[in-house]
């Protein structure tokens, strides 16, 4: 590195420890999202991951609305916003674009990260199928998909990432039931069956995780997917300063492990050594309110299964018995 | 100052496409209940609240301490949670 | 000149994608438009076309890719029919609103249910208010030359606007016609390489597709309609220009027989090659009558429609969908409101005929003529009639 680059490193970086986080915001202030919100958060460390040299594909959903109001735009990188259910089907289209123009020598020089963006709805319900098509294509591009747990953006209606017991507007909790019935879709595993290179789970509570694997997954040949926690103090009902105390409860609780899959190989990037229990977590949001404690039980039961499950995968990844 | 957003119609990009960075112009402070006040005696400069914002309204200054753009922050307290040396309060808004 | 050749319409079309270079063909299949994407994918499998070949899951995003291909600064081409035309169809709407410039070709399929691959015109009807540019064409060269104007015009900086050019399935793509391919280098002068002004660039970035409420959303259409009105002219300068270079000549309303006949059929696709024969038939019986072709579809000729109307008494509509419970005709409909404020309006008769693959003879025709000046002189307590249906 020469003296002068050097410089401009130093110039346009805070250092945490080992590592450089440019002052860039690529998703600036004056965006419109909640008090506290937890996507919005994950969207901004995710950009300074990602540079200046990206173009952003999104999907209808929270961040879209609250960054794109005519005439303000919080992006200052190139972003597209078309509909809901497509943002892997822009992405494609983009990268085939520039694909093509690039080996015809028709400008686009230099290699462009292809970013798809999209909620829990426009990933794992209705963009499921353009998502399913962009990675069995392999088109170079990543996908982060910003989990806030249900149709946020619309006022709080259930999608098939709604954990069980959560209450949400389509799946209230009443006297005849407890709210989401289902269990949570589990869409970083959907994303590995289609055999891409690089999956991973990532919450801004664990900023310098999150936007480690959002640079390598930028940096990975083929598809990469990205299930990103965000916390949604208006629609969980919690406190919005919490918002990242919770994102970390969710990871120190096990009900969100955060862990990386490289070509089908399972490993955990935040080793939790005794996981907290559940109740810490579902307490602090009023859409588990009405949970009942045999209900808590049988989520922790479930939890206490589904990290045992990912274990067991890491560990045969490892090729030993120890987690 | 706001853009207008009563734009006449020939004024309008091709596809009604927006420069960028524009939402810098728009006031968000103006949504607090709360605002965060910094105490520099306890702040060890980590800068763990800068990367905490949601709004990325925090800046470092000269001095190496951290403190919030009242004109964006909308108050949520996360900085202040987050801040291990207990360095942030939020004190009510009076306007 | 090119040179002639006899092909199957979908393959020339693919020829003509390949003539103009296209950098990114996003498209699924569907019957009857499965021979113009298989052949561009073979184009490209034999290195006889440079272009990306998505093969994607749906038409839904492959009409998505399509906005993501041209935003990025690529020249983006697709072709789809029927049920595919409808799965796409909120994308359409984005396409235009956003000023995408993609060249479509559709191949005109009859609408589910019942499912029916054959042609008709009922997918079109459903895609009027799309905003997008929308010819018509009756022949497999007038295929090819559209196609090849589509992606000039698109491209144009006046215009930037989606085309969709719209031919019969079956009747058109899976016939061998005779069709003069023009040369490459007589297409390289002709479209001008793409340059989409505010592309998806880093070294210049933009915000596109951003939310407009209510103290917007008038403005942006209020553009975009005026966009697409002043895009006629584009369209003619462009028919005029390929006129010269190529000696075949196109406008937004054509006629055939005579231009004064009291009696004119209007007919749209490729039926209109067998009602010529009817109207020389009938010609040669002495009848007065003349046919019109439309051409243009978006943005409406209305002044070329009025003009070609002046002399007639009746007009009669062959529509090959149908508006249930309303019109009837989609296109008679949409003559009998252009001529309405008329002085001079000749009496519009919609005939609803051809759905679903039925084919109209050349005596067909001459009924429906006949049946058309019936209905003028005595009149109808129905909003139209439905020709050929067996009672």
């Amino acid at each position: 590195m020469t003296k002068g680059s050097r410089a401009r490193v130093m110039e346009n970086s805070i250092a945490f420890g080992k590592r450089l986080v440019t002052k860039e915001e690529y998703f600036t202030a004056g965006h419109r999202a909640c008090v506290g919100c937890g996507e919005a958060l994950a969207v901004r460390l995710a950009c300074k991951a990602l540079g200046s040299n990206v173009i952003i594909t999104m999907a209808t959903g929270c961040m879209e609305v609250v960054s794109s109001q005519f005439p303000y735009s919080a992006w200052t990188v190139p972003w597209v916003h078309t509909l809901f259910e497509n943002a892997a089907a822009v992405a494609s289209g983009i990268e085939a674009g520039l694909k093509a123009r690039r080996r015809k020598g028709r400008g686009a020089e230099a290699e462009v990260h292809v970013v798809a963006m999209a909620g829990d709805g426009g990933t794992s319900d209705i963009g499921l199928q353009a998502l399913s098509g962009a990675l069995e294509r392999g088109h170079d591009f990543l996908y982060l998909c910003f989990d806030n747990e249900a149709y946020m953006n619309t006022g709080i209606q259930r999608s098939s990432a709604t954990p069980f017991g959560a209450s949400t507007t389509t799946s209230p909790a009443g006297r005849k039931s407890i709210g989401q019935v289902t269990w949570k879709k589990n869409m970083p595993a959907i994303a590995a069956a289609h055999g891409i290179p690089y999956v991973a789970t990532a919450c801004p509570s664990y900023p310098f995780d999150l936007m480690d694997k959002v640079a390598k997954g930028a940096a990975v040949h083929g598809p990469a997917y990205i299930h990103i926690f965000s916390v949604c103090p208006t629609g969980w009902r919690c406190a919005p300063e919490l918002a990242v105390n919770i994102g970390r409860l969710a990871v120190q609780t096990g009900i969100f492990p955060l862990y990386e899959i490289e070509d089908g190989k399972y490993r955990l990037t935040v080793n939790v050594a005794r996981r907290k229990p559940i109740k810490e977590y579902l307490q602090l949001q009023g859409r588990f309110r009405h949970l009942s404690d045999e209900i808590i039980g049988k989520i922790q039961e479930r939890v206490d299964s589904e990290y045992a499950a990912l274990v067991d995968k890491v560990s045969r990844a490892r090729g030993n018995r120890q987690a | 100052m706001a853009r207008t957003e009563n734009v006449p119609w020939r004024e309008l990009k091709i596809g009604t496409i927006m420069e960028p960075g524009t939402a810098t112009e728009y006031e968000t402070g103006d949504w607090k209940a709360q605002r965060p006040v910094f105490d520099k005696n306890k702040c060890n400069k980590c800068g763990l609240c800068y990367i905490f914002c949601p709004e990325g309204c925090i800046r470092q200054s000269a001095d190496g301490y951290f403190e919030a753009n009242l004109f964006y922050c909308k108050g949520c307290g996360i900085c202040a949670v987050e801040c291990p040396k207990d360095a942030i309060a939020m004190v009510e808004e009076e306007e | 000149m090119g040179k002639r050749i006899g092909i199957e319409v979908s393959l020339a079309i693919a020829e003509a994608a390949r003539l103009a270079n296209v950098d990114v063909v996003s498209a699924y299949p569907i019957t009857p438009q499965t021979h113009i994407v298989e052949h561009l994918a073979a184009l490209v499998a034999d290195g006889e076309l440079d272009a990306e070949c998505i093969p994607v899951e749906s038409e839904h995003s492959a009409m998505s890719a399509c906005l993501g291909a041209a935003a990025s600064g690529a020249r983006t081409f697709t072709a789809t029919a029927g049920q595919g035309l409808e799965l796409m169809h909120e994308v359409l709407y984005v396409a235009s609103a956003m000023r995408l410039p993609i060249v479509m070709a559709v191949a005109n399929r009859a609408l589910s249910a019942p499912i029916n691959i054959w042609g008709d015109q009922s997918d079109v009807m459903a895609v009027r208010d799309t905003g997008w540019i929308q010819i018509f064409v009756e022949n497999g060269q007038q295929a090819v030359d559209n196609v090849l104007c589509g992606f000039r015009i698109a491209e144009d900086h006046r215009v930037l606007l989606p085309v969709m050019v719209h031919l019969d399935g079956f009747y058109l793509t899976h016939v061998i016609e005779p069709v003069d391919m023009p040369e490459q280098e007589e297409v390289d002068r002709f479209i001008p390489p793409n340059r989409y002004p505010v592309p998806l660039d880093p070294a210049r970035p933009v915000t596109m597709g951003g939310f407009g409420p209510p103290y917007i959303y008038t403005e942006t259409k209020k553009a975009q309609e005026v966009n697409l009105t002043a895009a006629k002219a584009v369209v003619l300068e462009c028919w005029q220009e390929f006129g010269h270079r190529f000696g075949r000549h196109y406008s937004p309303v054509e006629h055939y027989g005579s231009q004064e006949a009291k009696v004119l059929l209007l007919t749209v696709g490729s039926f209109s090659e067998t009602a010529m024969e009817a109207i020389d038939r009938m010609r040669g019986k002495g009848r007065d009558v003349g046919q019109l072709r439309l051409r243009l579809w978006r943005p409406f000729p209305f002044a070329e429609l009025r003009q070609a109307v002046r002399n007639a008494e009746i007009v009669i509509i062959l529509d090959r969908a149908i508006s249930f419970g309303g019109p009837g005709g989609p296109v008679a409909s949409e003559i009998k409101s252009a001529l309405y404020n008329e002085k001079h309006r000749p009496r519009v008769v919609s005939i609803v005929g051809g759905l679903g693959g039925r084919d109209i003879t050349v005596s067909g025709f001459e009924d429906i003529i006949n049946r058309g000046i019936e209905i003028a002189q005595k009149g109808s307590d129905q909003e139209f009639e439905m020709f050929g249906v067996r009672e």
